[in-house]
């Protein structure tokens, strides 16, 4: 074995093995040495990946199998473009994340633990898209699940402790229902591995692989807060601090959305095409849902956390609409969506600490105050809505084209229907919590709150990325094509 | 055995799930790690249910006839050490709420949800207690 091929098998497991490191780190640093570790090892480990995905579409699919064994008997992490692309963006949020968390804005309680459990989490993440292996997606899930229990607990409050509650009993029964079908998956085809399941499955009988998706999407469904297993998102998000809220709104449901992506669309590619109408129109009633739920509500964290079920749908929509574009569009959509969705929860704290409040009804009157704010929320609000030239715009069209090409019209109205809904949701937000003046009722701030600059430039980098992405949308479409294309089932 | 194990974990899945719809917070915990058992069971036999031959495949043969596969028993291993450190932690969970709340029925916590006023919207969410970081 040269020396060349070590250094590419530790470039593919780099973007999991430093958050890992990293996490363990600052578990063992004395306190005034956490924070700094936790921010350059993120950036490390965001370089780390960028670089893999850089190697990736370079060169093609990396993977590396362990212990020495042949593919497909040892555990394989595999980097193709499409999980290369999800370990950059997660290392990205989680650098964003973290940075947020620095300035202090609605920051977590820094207890020993928090920035070890928030590189697990990250490992965890990063570990889910980069393996090649079934049972080790389940571990990788698992990890999640801990880590963020643990983020929910960490600091003692009675509402986070209730709120985690509710969150580990639905997310812990869904990965033992995923635990079931990989059980039965392995009894009918003797795999794990992901490439000989492909070929292992594929000459298994139609209803037999429609039964097997079927069991295997429903964990992957309830991770990704799909109709009608959402119920814990809105019901344990709201509460938790909002750097960690964020992370958890940008990375976790898209991790279980990646994994009905990688297994129905790369394992299972000879898939009837039944099961993707039944996924469409489980996608539907998500998006529906979703943003009806956002309007019911005044509580903005409680608004954007129904909109990260609303557009779960939209990219679960994309699956359905199967291999080839449907799968690029799905691609492009979460790469994009984790960037606006985050940074639309770590807007509204800044729009928080600077003399918002969380409920809208008693907010008002900052645009007189910070319009520059008001700016900068409405570029991740109107990408989620898809207007033009925000990212949102491509995505949304990749969607709705796709749907009418494919002959699925009614598929495509329902996703401009929820289009609407959300811009008046988000006008909802910037009308209430900027526009109206200021209600009488609400204490005045005692002085103009300054907003921490750190706070700022991560939003501001963020948004960047966003109007970026939507003034120059071929690089990122190539690459969504590329990871459609490498792959199953591709025509 | 087999109708033996089918048994089991037609039982532990049956009062797994029971425990699991119950209002009470041990008892959901309960019956988490009940399932989790179960669907360990499940794991165990998809390697086929062997005598104790071993599992090695004699020179000139391809295939193994009645050995079972160790995979899913490794498989099964890495699932039960999962399971009882997640058991663990929901334990520690449920007791904390528990202390906190001053009950163990799940209705209680309606902390995190929001009230309805009397237009029917909803109230804001209450403010944290004292003691606990600003938000």
């Amino acid at each position: 074995m040269s020396a060349g091929f070590a250094a590419m098998d530790a470039l593919v497991a780099a973007p999991l093995l430093l958050p890992l490191a990293v996490g363990l780190l600052c578990g063992l640093l004395p306190q005034r040495w956490v924070r700094p570790a936790s921010v350059v090892g993120a950036l490390a480990s965001l370089a780390a990946s960028v670089a893999l995905l850089a190697v990736v579409v370079q060169d093609g699919t990396r993977s590396t199998g362990f212990g020495g064994w042949d593919i497909p008997f040892a555990i394989v992490l595999v980097a193709d473009p499409l999980g290369a692309a999800m370990a950059v963006i997660a290392a990205l949020m989680g650098a964003a994340c973290i940075a947020f968390q620095c300035s202090g804005v609605d920051a977590a309680e820094e207890t020993p633990t928090l920035h070890p459990l928030l590189h697990l989490l990250l490992a965890g993440v990063a570990g889910a898209f980069l393996t090649g292996d079934l049972f080790n997606l389940y571990v990788w899930f698992e990890l999640m699940l801990v880590a963020a229990v643990g983020l929910f607990i960490h600091q003692r409050s009675r509402l986070l402790q209730e709120a985690g509650f509710k969150y580990f009993i639905v997310n812990a029964f869904g990965t033992l229902v995923f635990l079931a079908a990989i059980a039965w998956v392995y009894a009918r085809t003797g795999h794990l591995n992901f490439a000989a399941l492909e070929v292992a499955l594929g000459a298994l009988p139609a209803h037999e692989q429609l039964a097997l998706a079927a069991a295997l999407a429903i964990g992957f469904l309830l991770k990704a807060g799909a109709f009608p297993l959402f119920g814990w998102l809105p019901a344990s998000y709201h509460v938790l601090p909002t750097p960690i809220l964020a992370l958890f709104a940008g990375l976790l449901t898209k991790v279980g959305v990646y994994a009905i992506l990688r297994v129905w669309g790369d394992v299972m590619p000879g898939l009837p095409l039944s099961a993707n109408e039944a996924l469409g129109w489980v996608a539907v009633a998500t998006m529906v849902v979703g943003v009806l739920g956002a309007a019911f509500h005044w509580d903005m964290r409680r608004i954007l956390a129904f909109h990260i079920v609303s557009q779960i749908g939209y990219i679960l929509l994309a699956i359905a609409l199967g291999a080839g574009e449907g799968h690029a569009a799905a691609t492009f959509y979460t790469l994009h969506h984790i960037i606006v969705k985050a940074n639309l929860f770590l807007i509204a704290a800044l729009m928080v600490r600077a003399g918002g409040d969380w409920d809208l009804r008693n907010a008002g009157g900052l645009w007189k105050s910070h319009p520059w704010l008001g700016l900068l929320f409405l570029v991740p609000a109107l990408s989620l809505v898809g207007i033009p030239p925000l990212s949102g715009f491509w995505a949304k069209l990749l969607v709705v084209r796709e749907a009418f090409a494919s002959g699925h019209a009614a598929w495509a109205a329902a996703a401009l229907l929820v289009g609407f809904l959300t811009l008046y949701s988000m006008m909802k937000i910037w009308m209430e919590g900027f526009w109206k003046p200021r209600p009488a009722a609400a204490a005045t701030p005692a002085a103009e709150p300054t907003l921490p600059p750190l706070a700022l430039a991560t939003c501001t980098a963020l948004a960047a990325l966003t109007v970026a992405i939507g003034l120059a949308p071929d690089g990122l479409f190539r690459l969504a094509q590329a990871a459609a294309a490498a792959m199953g089932g591709t025509p | 055995m087999s109708w033996l194990l089918l048994l089991g974990v037609a039982s532990l899945t049956s009062s797994g799930i029971y425990l699991l719809l119950s209002r009470d917070l041990l008892r959901s915990v309960i019956g988490l790690t009940l399932l989790g058992t179960a669907i360990n069971l499940v794991l165990f036999t998809s390697g086929r249910i062997g005598p104790v031959q071993p599992p090695i495949v004699p020179d000139g043969l391809a295939a193994l006839a009645d050995a079972a596969n160790p995979l899913p028993q490794a498989l099964v291993l890495t699932a039960i050490v999962i399971g009882f450190a997640l058991a663990c932690l929901a334990l520690v969970l449920a007791v904390a709420l528990r202390e906190d709340e001053g009950t163990d029925r799940v209705d209680a916590l309606r902390g995190t949800e929001p009230g309805e006023g009397e237009d029917g919207k909803p109230l804001p969410m209450p403010m944290p207690e004292d003691g606990e970081a600003p938000r």
